[in-house]
């Protein structure tokens, strides 16, 4: 039996997602006891960007939009569910309440972008989205007053935790007698959102809204020839996209427990970018490899510049952090040298640039 | 007679404050091909555009079917049955062959007829069935050229908006391209073709409009155009 008979035999196919599951549940265990909690929490924010990653995959992947702010509709879901439910207002809203609103906002500050932007692509796209997301942070930064809304630069601090009904993920949960703590439960929270989020991005893509997307990413007046509503089809990949982004952020506070406008700088920005670009724009796996990617390289040479340093030279010579974005900048151009394509691109991206013959 | 399908009158149309069509009246009768030659300039692909909805006529009226579509939305039109094939093809480049046909049949619903209207563009345009799993941006200009034909004929349309279909093809594709438009048109399909390529546009068609710069200043059935002396000195190189 050859390999792509095996690849579709439903059997086979089933044992791997089974594999696959059992790898994903144990992987929390696994991590905190051999890696400790540090790299945990490193693998719940991996999840995290899968989710903004993929958000973001809608808008620049399938519809071809170049946006460089959509970290602003993670500050917007982020900062909805801060506000919501901390101290801050003492307003503490229930999670089931707060997720499907920041979704919605975020959603509407997607098509509020999208809107002025209609007509703008490339470079002149890249720049306007790129002011809304600097916006977005520096209103966040300065609405402390004269009303205090933001509470500005120190951020807001005590946000509740992850909590549904009695069950918080905040203390470790008993369940069927094993005991979760709290960075596990988390993981498991954020692993089933990011599956969500996967699942309704691989449903758009085969949709006639995926379609749409992809022909006004090709060719906006032969879209429009063909009946696609070119407007409505732009605003719907900004909201769709700036959706997840909300539903990602509202998670973030839950689970950082305090927000502050430092977190949504355009550094996060063009970091979701590269993990899309990286990863294969428009395919859904190499985005996602690009997300888990992009969040656990900078931190394993964050870790592991001190010691190889001591290692080599007795002494700390360079400083962790900015080799960190040297090598992240460097890793950046050799793929983009030697892989153009992304990582994991799609069959037909691969076949473009290797020059069309099938 | 029948209704005419498609009435132009008075249709102006400005860029800033050069106007570049100046209140031009023409029509198109029901499974007629209609051309609409000139030089470059003349006016002739904004006249398409503006009929099209891709740009904003300044004024005049727009009638088809004896309604009027000029306060349409672009991607309106498909549903009335109209089709463009833009200047310069624009066909999805990342897409397969296939996959842009099909998304010439974005609007309709009926999937068991787009898949015989797949075969049946197939059976006109062999080249493309060859080509189906190949990706359109890799396809030479003629092929992409029928490429797009292929994919305005997938909505089904009762008219067919030519734009240029000769531009930037080598000669020997010219004449395929033309081929093809003689054998949609031959199979009852209403065109009106905009076409610098004079000689080949009124060979496919029965009538046809002379435009300078942006007025009709002659119209007759296309052959009598052809044996037009101003017509073949200033338009065919006789």
């Amino acid at each position: 039996m050859s390999w792509n008979d095996l690849k579709h035999d439903r059997r086979v196919l089933w044992a791997g997602y089974a594999a696959i599951g059992i790898v994903l549940a144990v992987l929390p265990f696994l991590v905190g006891a051999g890696l400790g909690n540090a790299w945990l929490r490193i693998l719940n924010f991996a999840m995290l960007y899968i989710m903004l990653a993929l958000g973001l995959n809608i808008v620049v992947g399938f519809a071809g939009l170049l946006d460089l702010g959509y970290i602003a509709f993670y500050a917007v879901g982020a900062y909805l569910y801060a506000l919501l439910a901390s101290p801050h207002f003492g307003l503490h809203w229930p999670v089931w309440a707060i997720l499907p609103l920041g979704a919605v906002v975020a959603g509407g500050a997607g098509a509020l972008l999208g809107a002025p932007t209609l007509r703008l692509r490339g470079d002149y796209l890249a720049i306007v989205t790129l002011g809304f997301g600097e916006i977005i942070r520096i209103f966040m930064n300065n609405l402390n007053a004269p009303v205090n809304i933001t509470n500005g630069p120190q951020g807001i601090s005590s946000i509740d935790p992850f909590h549904v009904g009695g069950v918080t993920l905040a203390k470790p949960l008993s369940v069927l007698g094993v005991t979760v703590p709290s960075l596990h439960a988390y993981y498991y929270l954020f692993l089933l959102l990011a599956l969500v989020i996967i699942f309704v991005t691989i449903r758009l893509e085969d949709s006639r809204i995926g379609r749409a997307w992809v022909a006004i990413r090709e060719d906006e007046i032969a879209a429009k020839a063909c009946g696609i509503n070119v407007r409505n089809i732009k605003l719907l990949a900004f909201s769709m996209g700036a959706t997840f982004g909300g539903v990602a952020g509202g998670l973030f506070a839950s689970f950082q427990g305090f927000v502050s406008p430092e977190s949504f700088g355009l550094m996060e920005s063009i970091m979701v970018l590269c993990m899309v670009v990286l990863g294969g724009m428009g395919h859904i796996p190499g985005v996602i490899l690009g997300g888990i990617l992009l969040t656990i390289l900078p931190e394993a040479f964050r870790h592991a510049a001190v010691p190889l340093q001591k290692y080599a030279f007795g002494k700390v010579v360079v400083d962790p952090e900015s080799l960190r974005m040297l090598l992240f900048g460097l890793a950046l151009i050799a793929v983009m040298l030697y892989r153009p394509a992304g990582l994991w691109p799609s069959a037909t991206r691969k076949r473009e640039l290797q020059g069309g013959s099938k | 007679m029948a209704e005419p399908l498609l009435i132009v009158e008075g249709l102006r149309i400005a860029y800033g404050g050069i106007q570049a069509v100046k209140g031009i009246t023409f029509h198109v009768d029901p499974g007629e091909t209609v051309a609409l030659i000139g030089a470059n300039g003349a006016g002739k692909t904004s006249t398409l555009k503006a009929l099209a909805r891709q740009l904003d006529a300044a004024g005049g009226s727009v009638r088809y079917q004896g309604r009027e579509i000029s306060a349409l939305a672009p991607h309106e039109l498909v549903g009335q049955g109209i089709a463009l094939v833009p200047e310069g093809r624009g066909v999805f480049a990342r897409l397969t062959v296939t996959e842009n046909l099909e998304m010439g049949a974005y609007c309709r619903h009926d999937k068991a007829e787009i898949a015989d209207d797949l075969e049946r563009i197939f059976a006109l345009l062999p080249r493309l069935k060859e080509r189906h799993g190949q990706l359109a941006g890799t396809l030479s200009g003629g092929e992409q050229q029928m490429l797009a034909m292929g994919r305005a004929l997938m909505s089904r349309p009762r008219l067919l908006l030519l734009d240029e279909p000769s531009m930037g093809l080598a000669p020997i594709m010219v004449q395929k391209v033309f081929e093809v438009v003689q054998e949609v048109a031959s199979q009852g399909m209403t065109i009106l073709l905009v076409e610098q390529n004079a000689r080949l546009a009124l060979q496919v068609s029965r009538r046809g409009y002379v435009m300078e710069s942006g007025d009709i200043t002659l119209t007759d059935a296309a052959g009598t155009l052809l044996d037009n002396p101003r017509v073949k000195a200033a338009y065919l190189g006789e």
